[in-house]
């Protein structure tokens, strides 16, 4: 009946690291769920972060498992899956290690349609840091360094994906377990470059400045938020301001980069 | 349908209480910053605890 977690966590790791009720728990549940539903070789599993709350989570899964410099994720899993294609590659990361410092490598890990999964843990903040303004962080919202509110426009990340070139872009929230691990699941089976955006909470840098007042609150605000993306198909504008739509939002088959670059090497060789 | 029996780990939970609010059949309840399990009958063990819980601190088991 439960689920034995604890086979895929490196012993004595828990408790995390993270704050209470912290949404990476989940994620880090619905990874875990959607790797055994895949029957992931974790010999043969790489999982890559950057630095940042999110990127904490590869320290705890027994796999080989790879902690790099800020915001180079993409960079760094891309190198990994050039070198051994076989390997699956997973990159977990938040939206500030993924969209800011790690923008350029985001947006050319898309274009190129390498094949891996990108699950970009999306808290509206820097937290790790102390709470700064994401480009994620929504207008008007208040952080540690816009206490007057935030004035710049949001980065819509999975417009942005799909924008970049990636072939599977997905988006759930925290409080939607089982749509994590369907998500993810999907995103690993596809051959190509598949972000996964997971709307979570931080209550301690974003929900105490932003009339949160407790994790309860947030998890409600997300769930009472999220629109299915089919739903929204028959939804007026007005009836979708303020919502953001989950599921699969756009799916795409495109020739795969290491694919690519195998054949260029088979011409190489024959030249 | 057979009971459920809820093992919360105490070492891990860090009294968020996410579990709580979100069991439909109220079978959670705080104390003292860690969760209880006060009425263990009425759970229909619809996971949303255990799939919701971040600290991998509560599981709900067959009796």
């Amino acid at each position: 009946m439960s689920y034995d977690y604890e086979k895929s966590i490196r012993p004595g790791k828990l408790p995390h690291i993270w704050c209470p009720g912290c949404g990476h728990g989940i994620v880090m549940k619905g990874l875990i769920r959607a790797m055994d539903t895949c029957g992931l070789d974790r010999t043969n599993t790489a999982i890559v972060s950057g630095i940042g709350c999110a990127s904490r989570l590869p320290g705890y899964l027994d796999a080989c498992t790879l902690h790099t410099a800020h915001g180079r994720a993409a960079a760094f899993a891309t190198g990994v899956k050039m070198a051994k294609p076989s390997m699956n590659v997973i990159v977990c990361g938040g939206d500030g290690d993924g969209t800011a410092i790690g923008g350029n490598h985001f947006i050319h890990a898309c274009r190129r349609n390498i094949d891996m999964t990108y699950v970009v843990m999306n808290n509206f903040i820097y937290g790790m840091t102390g709470g700064q303004f994401s480009p994620c962080t929504p207008t008007g919202a208040k952080a540690s360094t816009t206490p007057y509110g935030n004035p710049d426009p949001v980065f819509d990340i999975s417009k942005l994906a799909i924008g970049a070139g990636a072939t599977f872009v997905a988006r759930t929230t925290a409080a939607h377990p089982r749509e994590i691990d369907k998500l993810i699941t999907m995103g690993i089976k596809h051959k190509g470059m598949a972000i996964i955006e997971v709307l979570d909470d931080c209550p301690t840098t974003y929900g105490r400045r932003n009339k949160f007042r407790s994790v309860v609150d947030m998890m409600k605000h997300l769930k009472a938020n999220a629109v299915p993306a089919v739903a929204a198909a028959k939804m007026t504008a007005e009836q979708l301001q303020g919502k953001f739509l989950t599921g699969v939002l756009f799916q795409e088959e495109r020739p795969e980069y290491t694919a690519q670059y195998a054949e260029v090497i088979k011409r190489a060789q024959g030249a | 349908m057979s009971s459920a029996r809820l093992e919360v780990i105490e070492r891990n939970c860090k009294g968020c209480s996410i579990c709580v609010e979100f069991c439909p059949k109220n079978v959670l309840e705080m104390d003292m910053f860690l969760v209880k399990v006060a009425r263990p009958e009425d759970c229909i063990k619809c996971m949303q605890c255990e799939l919701l819980c971040p600290d991998f601190a509560i599981k709900v088991h067959d009796a």
